[in-house]
């Protein structure tokens, strides 16, 4: 298994495509291609490429091309022009029993409305993409409730599936979607059927069977925060094209445009955004063998600030300083730095990827800023007060300025 | 000037019956032998073996799943016992014989029908185009008068049980093909998709997913062909086909009442087991569907 290359890919509904695609070549929009040839761009010059075992979430409103896209990759749609290319091969090249064999033993999906056979039994249901691929039935029904273990059904192998409320359904439907072992797994609004508190339980379940599993999986929804939970990266489709790709991090931190932007407006980022993207990075430092008291104060003069990181030879972090701090040593005179950092007890600092929701508390009782450091204590960056507050109320510099001209509570 | 497109289609007739009269006699030795051999069987068992399996299969049909009880004398208990004295009543009346000519009519007719009418209408499901051109087709054959098609059919096949079962074919075909198309059509999108997804060929589709979830759709076709063929057991008769329909057609000639009112009581009577034991056909897999 290798990573997937979505190349140039272009789907088109209608009779005309091949014109259509020359226009859309040319630079036309939709609607025009619409008047022109009685087409539908579904998607439109896709590039993407999904890692091995990434869960990659493409989000988009209804009519975005979202699942159009997904029924590319086995080909339940067929894509006017492009390529796929999965373990070296273009799966839009493969010939009828080439796709039948990908679709077998490669990749399978999960259906927003779960498309099971009602007149089957659980284990028969799960089972069916083994019996499709011809295991006799004594090895399938095995497998079968093996993966229906994993999916949290046992005890309901034998009911019919009519039977289960929508949230059990859909464990049969991803236990059908397991059962054949695949590398990737296609999962088209799954959740989106089911009730929120359900959903939210779905959604636990995968990222922690994903961690277990480690498939590839390629996740289509219309709900941001669904998106966010889920996604290692995600994709924003609009209008059949990608607007962009990025981690939930870079979504949020950086929309690429304002329809992006509009989108992640509402959402509680708190959990999302992390220490690395509201931190300063490469900030003035002390070092602690070579400054002294004299030296931290002109700096941080220089610097506009009242404290700054010590750091030792190798750039790990031991602690904050305050001006005060360093004048009242100066005035001291023959304490070394060294000693003086010695005498500090706690030093606190946090790792790149917390988030700034639990960056917050840590703030109430912390006069200094806070260091951010990676695993062997060398300090990457510092992330200040008002860093903090700014990403929790959503609002940037600009607007805070913004505000300020507007009137705020002067004193 | 005048269009006179019956001329065409006699001339056409004509062409068959003098330069295709191998197949058309291929044909009615097959028919023919359907209908005696179906006719044998029904008339070599004693005839109270006849009403026994019968009533019994009027009784497990819907009562099935829960045989021995009461519910299930409920749901069948009554057609049972209709279904015995029903039959009883025509042995009584002395026309054992022709009731089995009559069933045996209907059966292969109706077995024809099918055999023709499902996987066409698997056909016309698949493909769209197909539909379009067979269901003008269905219409046509539906609502011309199903007389019409004694002429050609004696034509054809002379006189006797054939030129009958030929004609009932005709006429009892379209709902086969109908909702046998309407019911795999109307298989949900996703299951369907689901199926394709997980790298089902064509027949596997078929055969796991479409005709399964169709199943109820298609077996309230077979209930229409069975009743549509008895519908035309007295206009059979008029070429030549027997059995209680030939019975009806003689009390017309002879204006004989009595004759006319038991045979037609017959054709009531088998008509009601035939059409609740084949009703029940369906209801028992929508039963199936739902548990």
């Amino acid at each position: 298994m290798s990573d997937i290359q979505v190349k140039k890919l272009n789907v088109i509904f209608g009779k005309r495509k091949k014109e259509a695609l020359k226009l859309l070549e040319q630079g036309l929009d939709k609607a025009e291609i619409l008047n022109k040839t009685g087409c539908t761009v579904g998607v439109y010059d896709v590039n993407l490429e999904v890692k091995q075992g990434e869960i990659f979430v493409v989000m988009g409103l209804s009519g975005s091309g979202k699942s159009t896209l997904l029924r590319c990759f086995n080909r339940l749609i067929s894509p006017t022009s492009g390529s796929i290319i999965m373990n070296g091969t273009d799966i839009l090249k493969a010939n009828d029993q080439e796709l039948r064999q990908i679709r077998r033993k490669n990749m399978t999906m999960v259906f927003q409305h779960f498309g099971l056979l009602p007149h089957r039994t659980v284990s028969s249901n799960v089972a069916f993409g083994l019996e499709i691929q011809g295991l006799d039935e004594q090895e399938r029904i095995k497998i079968a409730y093996k993966t229906i273990e994993t999916v949290g059904l046992k005890g309901y192998e034998e009911q019919m599936t009519g039977q289960l409320s929508g949230g059990m359904q859909q464990r049969v439907g991803l236990a059908r979607a397991l059962a054949t072992d695949p590398d990737v797994l296609l999962m088209d609004e799954a959740f989106s059927a089911l009730d929120p508190l359900i959903r939210t339980n779905m959604q636990d379940e995968l990222i922690q069977l994903q961690s277990k599993v480690k498939k590839t999986i390629l996740f289509i929804t219309h709900d941001l925060d669904e998106a966010l939970k889920l996604g290692d990266r995600i994709a924003i489709m609009k209008d059949g094209k990608i607007v962009q790709i990025g981690t939930p991090e870079e979504i949020l931190t950086n929309p690429a445009d304002d329809y992006v932007k509009a989108f992640v407006e509402n959402v509680d980022r708190g959990d999302i955004v992390t220490a690395r993207s509201i931190m300063f990075e490469n900030p003035a430092s002390i070092r602690i063998d070579h400054d002294g008291p004299k030296v931290a104060l002109r700096k941080m003069r220089k610097v506009g600030v009242t404290s700054l990181p010590v750091v030792d030879n190798d750039n790990r972090f031991l602690g904050f300083v305050k001006d005060e701090e360093m004048a009242a040593l100066e005035h001291k005179g023959d304490v070394k730095m060294s000693e003086y950092m010695h005498a500090k007890k706690e030093v606190m600092a946090v790792e790149p990827e917390t988030p700034v929701a639990e960056l917050l508390p840590l703030f109430l009782d912390n006069i200094y800023n806070m260091a951010v450091v990676d695993k062997d204590k060398r300090l990457l960056g510092v992330v200040v007060h008002s860093s903090v507050i700014g990403e929790m109320i959503r609002k940037d510099q600009q607007e805070v300025v913004k505000i300020k001209e507007e009137g705020g509570l002067v004193l | 000037m005048s269009i006179e497109p019956g001329k065409y289609v006699e001339k056409g007739v004509e062409w068959l019956s003098t330069n295709a009269s191998g197949f058309f006699d291929a044909i009615t030795a097959g028919i023919g032998g359907v209908v005696t051999g179906i006719e044998t069987v029904f008339t070599i068992l004693p005839f109270w073996l006849v009403i026994l399996l019968l009533a019994a299969l009027s009784y497990y049909l819907p009562a099935r799943g829960q045989l021995f009880t009461k519910k299930g004398w409920k749901a069948g208990g009554g057609m049972a016992i209709f279904t015995v004295v029903g039959l009883f009543l025509l042995y009584a009346m002395g026309y054992w014989e022709q009731t089995m000519q009559t069933i045996a009519l209907i059966l292969a007719s109706a077995i024809i029908a099918l055999a023709i009418g499902i996987p066409l209408g698997i056909y016309s499901a698949r493909n769209d185009r197909a539909e379009q051109i067979i269901r003008p087709i269905l219409d046509f054959m539906q609502t011309m008068p199903a007389f019409v098609y004694l002429i050609p059919a004696i034509i054809l096949f002379s006189v006797g049980d054939v030129p009958g079962v030929v004609a009932t074919i005709v006429f009892a075909l379209p709902p086969a093909v109908r909702l046998t198309n309407l019911g795999i059509r109307n298989v949900p999108k996703d299951v369907v998709e689901a199926s394709r997804a997980f790298g089902s060929t064509k027949r596997q589709l078929l055969y796991k997913v479409q005709l399964p979830l169709a199943m109820t759709t298609i077996l309230a076709g077979v209930n229409q062909v069975i009743m549509l063929s008895l519908s035309m057991v007295v206009i059979a008769s008029m070429v030549g086909a027997g059995g209680l329909g030939q019975e009806v057609y003689k009390g017309i000639l002879q204006a004989d009442i009595a004759l006319g009112f038991e045979a037609g009581l017959g054709i009531v009577i088998l008509a009601i087991i035939l059409d609740r034991i084949t009703q029940n056909l369906g209801m028992g897999s929508k039963m199936n569907q739902e548990n």
